[in-house]
């Protein structure tokens, strides 16, 4: 079985945003509205983070797009009380059973990348938006915790391509067999440029970035 | 025979006036509302709540560890005096483990209240995965509730059987309840003999129980990676302020029992005097752990804990921070450490100040930490909503309700356990102890 993972090149990120609108349409992630959203209750499987540090004229911008990392040692499945965060054996994607969780929230307090999102609410689907929900994806009820899932739907039927990267205007994305060591992801998650993010916590993502400026 | 002797202790079970009755149905009013609103947060979701992402956990899971901790102290007071053999708690051990029998629902179901699918319980019996720290947590917590309403319960026979001979024509379903618990409770020799040696197997073992509940309860915070939390001391930490608040709530419990109950001949004076110095030494153990916690943290100067321990200790949660200090500390202490202030007046104060301390302490372990994640989020504000709060409310309410219920049908002091107080030395300290107390 493949190791599925990805390899992000922030040189070529332009924070455009196409793959969380892609994600959000082929995931059936549904809209909170603004309000909440500035609540801090939005859900964005894959979301795009804009990070700013230091102070005029010595400021340093950097934009990090941000799905689920899979990791090889997830945290989030060390914690949960019923096994409804799991790691599918064959390829080892980190994935839910979303009839199952109980919404205790453990994983989301314990995955240190802020990647899980909770169910507040039922999911709004303005006027005419629901008729272009995705059949292959589950809906999924409120009091949930729900991810990105490397959009394994498609990856079961042999796409394998999940739908940010096929959104990424710039090819920014890459995504494939981290075992394959021909594999384009492979060979890229080698390379110098390579890094993954706190990566002392030992979790070992398998979501790798291509560092700006190199 | 002693009944006669303790006749005071039966007058809450015989004499009813209007002001109980208005003060259940106030409890009442409290309790309705709280279910009120829990039954509109299932409604409509979690999201009527202030939590948020990244603070995913806030007032009800404070409120958990709160009334865990809260069930600490009656059971290990009584159990720890029963292995000491400290004659001086048989008036007082009944009155402390019914503080813990009825906060401990309150512990339990505060975790309910938050899960986002309660009807999805039955997945934990079903799926449950061991290596989850919740797990260790429904374990530790079904055990010690069950084991502490034995223990409770089972020195609550004799008396029951009392109370089943004494009013023969008490209501149906009170000479029922009466008749059912006290288990055909004879009183022989054989039958007390039996009880006091499973009253002291029981006293070890919940003894030990106390440590591995509380530690258990702070693993669910330890064994994560979250700033703040990922620290070996949080086990200890939180056990010993898991005893210090239940200590500070047996002397509040106690004051108010005496007061309303009239039992000025069974608590006394000495009593708060003991519990007042124990909770200045407890005063003193949580000072260092926070000083040992704080300490730690600044000087290793990690970004990730830095940014947590600055969010209590200059920004949006330092009013928490500081009040938790003023409340668990810097009030309390003098009043319990100086012998003219440490009177019922003064345990009732401390208590109640070590109570609300605490309850902050839990919160500033549990929100800040979530509110400072590693990576470069926009850091969440977390403000609770009425729906919390008349939660937290009822939970208050319940468990006063609890007990008032309790102290109507039984007699809060353990009267099976006075005859056998060996009266020279009750005496003895009584007289030393009023001596002390005296300026
Ligand atoms: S919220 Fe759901 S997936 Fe997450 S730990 Fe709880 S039960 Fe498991």
């Amino acid at each position: 079985m493949p190791r599925w993972a990805m390899v992000i090149d922030l040189d070529k990120c332009i924070g455009c945003q196409s793959c969380t609108a892609a994600c959000r349409a082929e995931n059936n992630v549904p809209f909170v509205g603004p309000e909440q959203a500035e609540l801090g209750r939005a859900i964005f499987w894959n979301e795009v983070l804009f990070h700013i540090e230091g102070e005029f004229p010595h400021v340093k911008a950097s934009i990090i797009p941000r799905p689920c990392f899979h990791c090889e040692n997830p945290p989030c499945v060390k914690v949960c009380p019923v096994g409804a965060t799991y790691r599918r054996e064959e390829d080892g994607l980190v994935l839910q059973r979303y009839e199952r969780c109980i919404g205790c929230r453990y994983c989301t307090v314990a995955c240190p990348y802020g990647a899980r999102y909770f169910r507040w609410y039922d999911g709004e689907w303005p006027d005419g938006v629901d008729r272009y929900q995705n059949p292959d994806v589950p809906l999924r009820p409120k009091g949930i915790v729900e991810k990105c899932t490397f959009c394994v739907h498609r990856l079961d039927e042999g796409l394998p391509i999940p739908a940010c990267n096929q959104a990424c205007p710039t090819g920014a994305r890459f995504f494939g067999d981290l075992d394959d060591p021909a594999s384009e992801v492979s060979q890229l998650a080698r390379s110098p440029r390579a890094s993954r993010l706190l990566e002392d916590l030992g979790t070992e993502p398998r979501v790798f970035y291509l560092k700006e400026g190199a | 025979m002693e009944e006669k002797e303790h006749e005071a202790l039966f007058r809450p079970l015989e004499e009813t006036g209007r002001r109980f009755y208005l003060f259940i149905a106030f409890l009442l009013v409290v309790i309705g509302w709280g279910v009120f609103a829990y039954f509109r947060q299932l409604r409509l979701g979690l999201g009527i709540t202030g939590l948020n992402r990244p603070i995913f956990w806030g007032v009800y899971i404070t409120n958990f560890v709160f009334f865990i901790g809260l069930s600490h102290a009656g059971t290990l007071i009584s159990a720890i005096l029963r292995i000491l053999g400290a004659e001086w708690r048989r008036p007082f051990t009944r009155l402390a483990e019914a503080v813990t029998v009825f906060s401990l629902p309150f512990g339990a179901g505060s975790i309910l209240i938050d899960l986002g699918r309660i009807d999805r319980l039955l997945e934990v019996a079903l799926h449950p995965r061991f290596q989850s720290p919740i797990l260790w947590d429904v374990a530790a917590v079904s055990t010690y509730l069950i084991s502490s309403v034995v223990f409770f319960y089972i020195a609550l026979i004799p008396d029951v059987a009392m109370l089943r001979d004494r009013y023969p024509r008490a209501s149906a379903w009170r000479r029922r309840l009466y008749q059912v618990l006290a288990l055909g409770w004879k009183g022989t020799e054989a039958q007390y003999r039996r009880l006091e040696s499973v009253m002291g197997w029981f006293a070890i073992f919940l003894s030990l129980l106390v440590v591995t509940v509380h530690t258990v309860v702070s693993w669910i915070f330890g064994m994560t990676i979250v700033p703040g939390w990922h620290t070996a001391i949080i086990g200890p930490y939180f056990l010993v302020g898991a005893i210090f608040s239940g200590v500070a709530a047996v002397g509040v419990v106690a004051a108010v029992l005496r007061g309303v109950l009239g039992l000025q001949r069974y608590i006394t004076p000495r009593h708060f005097n003991y519990l007042g110095q124990f909770l200045a030494a407890l005063a003193i153990a949580w000072f260092y752990f926070t000083f040992a916690e704080v300490l730690t943290t600044i000087y290793g100067s990690e970004p990730a804990h830095m940014a947590v321990f600055f969010a209590k200790f200059r920004e949006e949660f330092s009013w928490a921070f500081f009040s938790m200090f003023f409340f668990c500390f810097l009030l309390p202490l003098p009043i319990l450490a100086w012998r003219r202030t440490r009177t019922i007046f003064g345990v009732v104060v401390a208590g109640l100040s070590i109570n609300l301390g605490m309850w902050l302490e839990r919160y500033t372990v549990i929100v800040p930490s979530l509110s400072r994640p590693r990576l470069p989020y926009e850091w969440g504000l977390y403000t609770p909503t009425w729906i919390e709060w008349s939660i937290t409310a009822a939970c208050v309410a319940g468990f006063i309700l609890l007990y008032t219920l309790f102290a109507k049908l039984f007699p809060v002091v353990a009267i099976w356990e006075l005859k056998e107080e060996v009266p020279e030395l009750s005496d003895a300290l009584e007289r030393k102890t009023t001596e002390a107390l005296s300026p």
